[in-house]
């Protein structure tokens, strides 16, 4: 083995797109659970979102094209849940699961022509000089707009939550939607639009994993992404900020542990491929003690009369 | 304007009749479905839900109804117990696969020797298995508060890392010219799961599904766990002025239902399934939840329900072969099945009132 195979300006602009996926994911999320919300849907939703850019891509030539129609298979699929969870009031640990099996399911069905076949590329932006910089240069600049858009997505929902009449509005009807409801805020109208909201940027991230990171369609190739999406948040106890830095950590040991398969460590490849989940499980153990940033009407079904 | 009222009390009727409803609207979307995928639709539906029982090779596919159901209805009444505590393990596939292995493991390690103690041996290795499996969610939970929705599911992939490793390496038939997967264990007597009367499909697996189901019934209607375990679900304050100890009851409802899900591994690995392989499992841990819901997470539901869904797969193969319906539209039919269930369960906690409409 030979550690200094690894050249660590490719390595961090390696964890940088591993860790894009989980940045949309859990962002998404992050906004479902702000309003009070629990979809454990992701991993179906991001499987959907995976499909429907590959294909989208595929068949128009546009990755971008596939992008949008990721959100919006991403959206589409999560109206199921908020139809199940806020029209019917099911209990939402059971929906999102439903979601979850329904969307692997789904995904498979939707790509069985793509299998092996390669997407359009997506370039890198063009920045110029910029992208000339030593060390700093190829790992900051030589991504595609996705990458970017996921970082200001994490800027923007910080900003709206904490500056904006919206984003208080969306934090009152997690904290409590009795109180919310009083006010007269339309709580299920607000939640179907956050968990929409969730969908679209599972979509997203799902299609970053088939159209960039990489690039092709095999079936379940999410492999629990949306899963540590969903530890990610609890990581991040619902910060914007926080959750960055906690997808940039899961991405690295999971760009590292490739990397390691890579130079051929003497730690088999299967215990090399556990490590993020396991990472994920000791993450959460040593965060789990301080639930108080948690939404204090997560996962509770609001109805009106009551 | 139609709006919703919540009933005192919830409607036994709806609350029977759902899952019937659910099956019969999973029946007609699925027709829909499957005729979008160009195929007939009620053809489709006939060889699903017909032809595995009254078709012409129903002798050969009935059996399979026993096989694939008693790993379903095993996992899903130990889910049932902590879904109904409000305790989520989903994590039952990863339990199932280590069961599968430390049951194999034992009967792998004792091979050539043949006695009549392996089998008994294997089937305690792999309760162990699951047992153990499930314990690192449950004690996680009560040491730390680590919701055990994601260790158990987390664990489930890392199961799978450690089933592939098993199969290509420790566990590796020597004389297997190099295939990956283990020694198969229906050549060695003394650790094969067999049919107990041959050619029905009646294993051990299937008989220790139905103690199961009679255990779980028992437990709880007549037990006291069993209505610590249903007023802790229903009602967790009141729960708690009764005397009922949480961590208890999270250790013991985890405990069993990685118990049972190791089991069903077990039983899966030694017979039917024959090695261990890379892909030996097939999602039962996952389908198990859609199972436990079906059953209304009642164990005699449950036996139903797993049953039915035992006959979507083998109706599945069978329309995969005969009219080319793809594996995963079956995959989405069992994930419809489980959202009507969960829309159509509102009419037995909610009845619809017309009226006026009312600032929401």
């Amino acid at each position: 083995m030979d550690l200094s195979a690894i050249n660590p300006i490719l390595f961090i602009a390696g964890f940088l797109v591993a860790a894009t996926p989980l940045i949309f994911a859990a962002i998404g999320e992050l906004v479902t659970e702000k309003a009070g919300v629990l979809n454990l849907g992701v991993e179906g939703m991001m499987i959907t979102g995976a499909i429907c850019g590959f294909a989208i891509a595929v068949e128009t030539g546009s990755p971008l094209m596939g992008f949008a129609a990721a959100a919006v298979g991403g959206a589409l699929l999560s109206l199921l849940f908020a139809f199940l969870t806020q029209v019917t009031l099911a209990n939402q640990v059971a929906s999102g699961l439903a979601l979850t099996l329904f969307g692997l399911g789904l995904s498979a069905l939707l790509g069985q022509s793509y299998v092996g076949i390669k997407p359009p590329r997506l370039g890198d932006m063009n920045f110029g000089p910029l992208a000339d910089i030593p060390v700093l240069g190829p790992i900051l600049f030589t991504h595609d707009i996705i990458l970017y858009l996921g970082f200001a997505l994490v800027a923007a929902t910080w900003a709206v939550l904490k500056f904006t009449r919206a984003g208080l509005i969306l934090r009152a009807v997690g904290e409590s939607h009795d109180a919310a409801h009083a006010l007269g805020y339309k709580v299920v109208r607000i939640r179907t639009l956050a968990i929409m909201f969730g969908g679209a940027c599972a979509g997203l991230g799902g299609a970053y994993i088939s159209l960039i990171r990489v690039p092709q369609w095999t079936e379940g190739m999410t492999a629990g992404v949306g899963w540590i999406a969903l530890a990610l948040v609890v990581f991040a106890s619902w910060k914007p900020w926080r959750l960055l830095l906690g997808a940039y950590l899961f991405g690295g040991i999971t760009q590292l542990q490739l990397n390691l398969q890579g130079v051929g460590v003497a730690i088999p490849v299967e215990y090399l491929a556990m490590s993020p989940y396991l990472i994920t499980i000791i993450v959460l153990v040593i965060l789990s003690r301080d639930k108080s940033a948690a939404p204090a009407c997560l996962g509770r079904t609001f109805h009106a009369s009551s | 304007m139609i709006r919703l009222e919540k009933r005192p009390q919830p409607s036994r009727a709806f609350s029977l009749a759902t899952p019937l409803l659910a099956v019969l609207a999973t029946m007609f979307f699925g027709g829909l479905l499957f005729f979008a995928l160009g195929k007939d639709p009620l053809a489709s539906i006939q060889t699903i839900f017909w032809e595995p029982l009254f078709g012409e090779f129903s002798f050969f596919y009935r059996p399979q109804l026993l096989i694939k159901g008693a790993p379903l209805v095993l996992i899903a009444i130990g889910l049932s117990l902590g879904f109904k505590a409000g305790i989520w393990n989903i994590g039952a596939e990863g339990q199932y696969i280590m069961g599968a292995l430390f049951g194999a493991g034992v009967g792998l390690a004792f091979y050539p020797v043949e006695g009549f103690y392996v089998f008994p041996l294997m089937v305690l290795a792999g309760a162990f298995g699951g047992w153990l499996w499930a314990m690192i969610p449950a004690l996680l939970k009560v040491k730390f508060g680590t919701n055990e929705i994601l260790v158990s599911l987390m664990l489930v992939y890392v199961a799978e890392q450690f089933l592939a490793s098993m199969s290509l390496g420790l566990m590796k038939n020597p004389e297997g010219f190099g295939f990956p997967g283990s020694r198969n264990l229906q050549q060695y007597a003394s650790a094969h799961n067999a049919d107990l009367i041959a050619g029905t499909g009646m294993h051990w697996g299937v008989v220790a599904a139905m103690i199961a189901v009679i255990f779980a019934y028992v437990l709880l209607t007549k037990h006291r766990l069993g209505f610590a375990i249903r007023v802790t679900g229903e009602a967790p304050r009141a729960a708690k002025f009764s005397g009922v100890n949480p961590t208890r009851l999270v250790l013991i409802c985890m405990g069993m239902s990685g118990l049972l899900a190791g089991l069903a591994g077990l039983f899966e690995v030694s017979g039917p399934a024959g090695q261990v392989t890379i892909d030996f499992n097939v999602g039962y841990g996952f389908t198990a939840i859609i199972v436990a819901f079906l059953g209304r997470l009642h164990p005699v539901g449950i036996l139903l329900a797993g049953l039915l869904m035992a006959l979507t797969y083998i109706g599945g193969d069978i329309a995969q072969s005969k009219l080319g319906l793809p594996a995963a539209a079956i995959q989405v039919f069992q994930g419809m099945l489980l959202f009507f269930l969960l829309a159509l369960d509102m009419f037995t906690n909610y009845r619809l009132r017309l009226g006026r409409t009312e600032a929401a």
